[in-house]
């Protein structure tokens, strides 16, 4: 069984596949059939994700199957599947997770004209994501990666009736292709420097090849470029923010287990690339520490509550990027098994409140929710944490691991970035659940009820998962993820001081968010007037938009004048002139047609007489006396 | 001392009667005249053919057949040439080649 499941393991994509080609030919008529169709087939995806997790369980090796999809000269593309531990792992994350959003999305979704569409593409943004997981080779991963970006722009962009989500789609598809466009040039030049695209083969060549450290790390920074984009860092972290304008359930799938974690699993599966190139691996850390530094900082200030948990997301991914960027895979993907469960709790916590609160996203609008809505604010408190890393939940454990890592490896500077985060953290969401959850009631139009069963059981499941999954990592247990998650030699750590001032720094956060916005020590608003400069700035998100708006619209208008002005002047410039000048040549021509038939005659004779004086020149040297002579004919004779 | 003759003087002679008739044709404002240098431009290479034929392969008539056949020409030639320069001198009272352009453009 174990076994059928491990070497079937193209069965995994294939049904969730299957699932969007029935409901988009067949079904899409019938809501109910659709829906039952989509979660059957991501179900059983998670039973056979959970055998073959068994399976490696039993014995970690790396197992790979693969087949040749085509062949030519020097190029040889596989289609094909690697299993090893990470895989593994991010085989059930992603059913699993898709699973919950599947299921609640059923009340969620209730009613909706596009249900049958919706879960067709949920069922192809589940596929392409498991596709992706356990691809063998670049070409294969590619593949899917662009999937997976498609199926974000299809799900972003599922009210398209609203303007906001056509350019919230339109932005995550164009930014994420500018990242793409890096991965694949990144992917031509491994194909072209060591000749092949599977991963098994590339980890034993790079270790055994000489290749230019130059080269190597302009070719990793490409493929690093991908996960800049998908994954949302720094530069190309601005569409992750406005992709809240698709149905909240999108979210925590694009949050959590499908879109944004692909950039990290790409970062760990090719970590051999990564690792043979130390400076690369320096710019993944310090890009990965400042964006987590810079969507924290955005966080705290933001009040609609599905951006304040997008920044958390782009702040938790810079988190994982650190880890994987100081060398720590196990951190790394850690953070991210333990960040998609209560990320995910937290998004469709948040999809419950806005669904009782009729759209309703400002968190000064909602207050007291804490007594007509229970099970969502004990659920969404246990996501909010087990994100603060408080103990024994999920998070701490995962981010005690990444910021072991940190102090262990010597990145002293970052350790310390990564303990304000913690602060900033737990502020920002204990600032949400103090102002959303318990604060004064803002006159509702009506109470809001808790959300149906179906809705809240995903929570629950959830809720359970953010508690527990963090215990698989427990550094006290002498087999834990790390024994079968890591990169070189296993490391075991405990180091208690590290756990100490993290949960310290988490319950300051809480603290302080108490103080201000349960308290009213001091009064929010006049923080808010104390510091108006740096509100402004952190509400406008550091003016990213508007700079590459203005950046845009500068290098586009610029570029629009030059070749404005290559067509005016060059391009038309050639072409009106040719037509000139014919028009002007022929003008000037036709003053030598005399209708004088003597002056046409006069250059017959003009003609010739030269044409004679070439030849007999070029035949018999300069000489005056060969012109006349003989010598003159002897051309002729010929 | 007797002179020679040989073929490069033929060829001088028929290259000064050609010039001759060149510079007529090209030079001359009568249409006559022109007509004339023509005939003589046609006539220089009649010599020119009977001489290559006699120095070159006197065995073949070649050249023969060629002049007959120029000489035919140019009696056609200056024919219609004649017949033209007649009209036009009927309708313009004026035998004149450089009034003749009311072809051009």
């Amino acid at each position: 069984m174990i076994q059928y499941a491990t070497e079937n393991a193209w069965l995994i994509p294939v049904l969730p596949t299957s699932a969007f080609v029935l409901i988009g030919l067949l079904f899409f008529r019938s809501k109910t059939l659709s829906a039952a169709i989509s979660i059957t087939a991501i179900g059983a995806a998670l039973l056979q994700s959970l055998l073959i997790l068994f399976a490696v369980l039993i014995k970690p090796e790396v197992q790979e199957f693969t087949v040749t999809w085509f062949k030519i000269s020097g190029f040889h593309v596989e289609m094909g599947f690697l299993i090893d531990p990470i895989a593994a792992m991010m085989l059930v994350v992603v059913t699993l997770v898709a699973l919950m959003v599947q299921v609640y999305s059923l009340g969620y979704m209730h009613g909706d004209p596009g249900f049958s569409s919706y879960y067709a593409y949920h069922s192809l943004f589940a596929a392409s994501m498991l596709g992706l997981v356990l691809a063998n080779n670049f070409v294969q991963l590619y593949i899917f990666w662009e999937l997976v970006g498609l199926c974000s722009y299809l799900l972003i962009g599922f009210w398209f009736q609203k303007p906001t989500a056509v350019d919230a789609a339109k932005k995550a598809f164009i930014t994420n292709r500018i990242g793409d466009f890096g991965l694949l040039l990144g992917i031509l030049l491994i194909q072209i420097i060591f000749g092949t695209l599977n991963f098994q083969k590339l980890q034993g060549i790079i270790g055994s090849e000489y290749i230019a450290a130059t080269s190597l790390t302009l070719l990793v920074l490409l493929v690093f470029a991908g996960p800049v984009g998908k994954s949302a860092q720094f530069p190309l972290h601005v569409w992750l923010p406005d992709a809240m304008e698709g149905p909240t359930p999108v979210s925590a799938l694009i949050h959590a287990a499908t879109m944004v974690a692909a950039g990290v699993y790409l970062v760990a599966r090719a970590f051999f690339l990564f690792a043979a190139s130390p400076q690369a691996l320096l710019i993944v850390a310090y890009l990965g520490g400042f964006t987590a530094l810079f969507a924290a900082s955005i966080a705290i200030v933001q009040n609609d509550i599905k951006r304040i948990l997008a920044f958390s997301t782009l702040s938790q991914l810079g988190y994982m990027m650190m880890a994987l960027g100081i060398g720590s895979v196990t951190a790394g993907m850690f953070h991210l098994m333990t960040h998609a469960f209560f990320k995910a709790l937290l998004f469709l916590g948040a999809g419950s409140v806005i669904h009782a609160l009729h759209e309703e996203q400002d968190i000064w609008k909602m207050g007291k929710l804490s007594k007509s809505m229970p099970i969502t604010t004990a659920t969404f408190l246990i996501g909010s944490l087990a994100l603060s890393g408080i103990f024994p939940l999920a998070g701490f454990w995962s981010k005690d691991e990444i910021l072991n890592a940190t102090i262990s490896n010597g990145y002293t500077g970052l350790f310390i970035l990564g303990v304000f985060v913690a602060f900033l953290t737990s502020f920002y969401m204990f600032r949400l659940i103090f102002v959303a959850f318990y604060g004064p009631s803002q006159q509702h139009h009506h109470t809001p009820h808790e959300s149906p069963l179906v809705m809240t059981i995903p929570l629950i499941i959830l809720a359970a998962l953010s508690v527990a999954a963090g215990w698989v990592g427990i550094p006290w247990l002498s087999v834990n993820f790390a024994t079968y998650v890591h990169y070189g030699a296993v490391h075991h750590g405990v180091n208690t001081w590290v756990m100490l001032l993290s949960t310290i720094v988490a319950l300051a956060g809480i603290w302080t968010a108490h103080m201000i916005y349960r308290k009213n020590v001091v009064a929010p608003a006049e923080l808010v007037q104390r510091y108006s400069t740096i509100h402004r700035i952190l509400t406008n998100k550091y003016y990213i938009d508007e700079i590459y708006n203005w950046a845009a619209a500068r290098i586009l208008d610029a570029s629009a004048r030059v070749l404005y002005w290559v067509d005016i002047k060059i391009v038309d410039g050639i072409v009106n002139g040719l037509g000139a000048g014919a028009r002007w040549s022929g003008f000037f021509l036709r003053l030598i047609e005399t209708g004088q038939t003597q002056h046409y005659a006069m250059a017959m004779i003009v003609g010739v007489v030269l044409i004679a004086l070439m030849f007999s020149l070029l035949d018999a040297g300069l000489s005056l006396n060969s012109w006349l002579g003989g010598g003159s004919l002897t051309w002729f004779y010929r | 001392m007797i002179l020679h003759v040989s073929l490069n003087h033929y060829l001088i002679l028929a290259a000064i009667l050609f010039c001759i008739g060149l510079y007529g044709a090209v030079a001359k404002q009568n249409a006559i005249s022109i007509l004339m240098g023509i005939e003589l431009m046609l006539n220089a290479v009649n010599i020119n053919l009977i001489a290559f034929n006699r120095f070159m392969q006197p065995a073949i008539l070649v050249g023969h057949v060629f002049s007959i056949f120029v000489i035919a020409l140019a009696a056609a030639e200056v024919a219609i040439g004649l017949a033209l320069v007649l009209s036009v001198y009927r309708d313009r009272r004026t035998v004149n080649i450089e009034d003749f352009n009311w072809l051009k453009w």
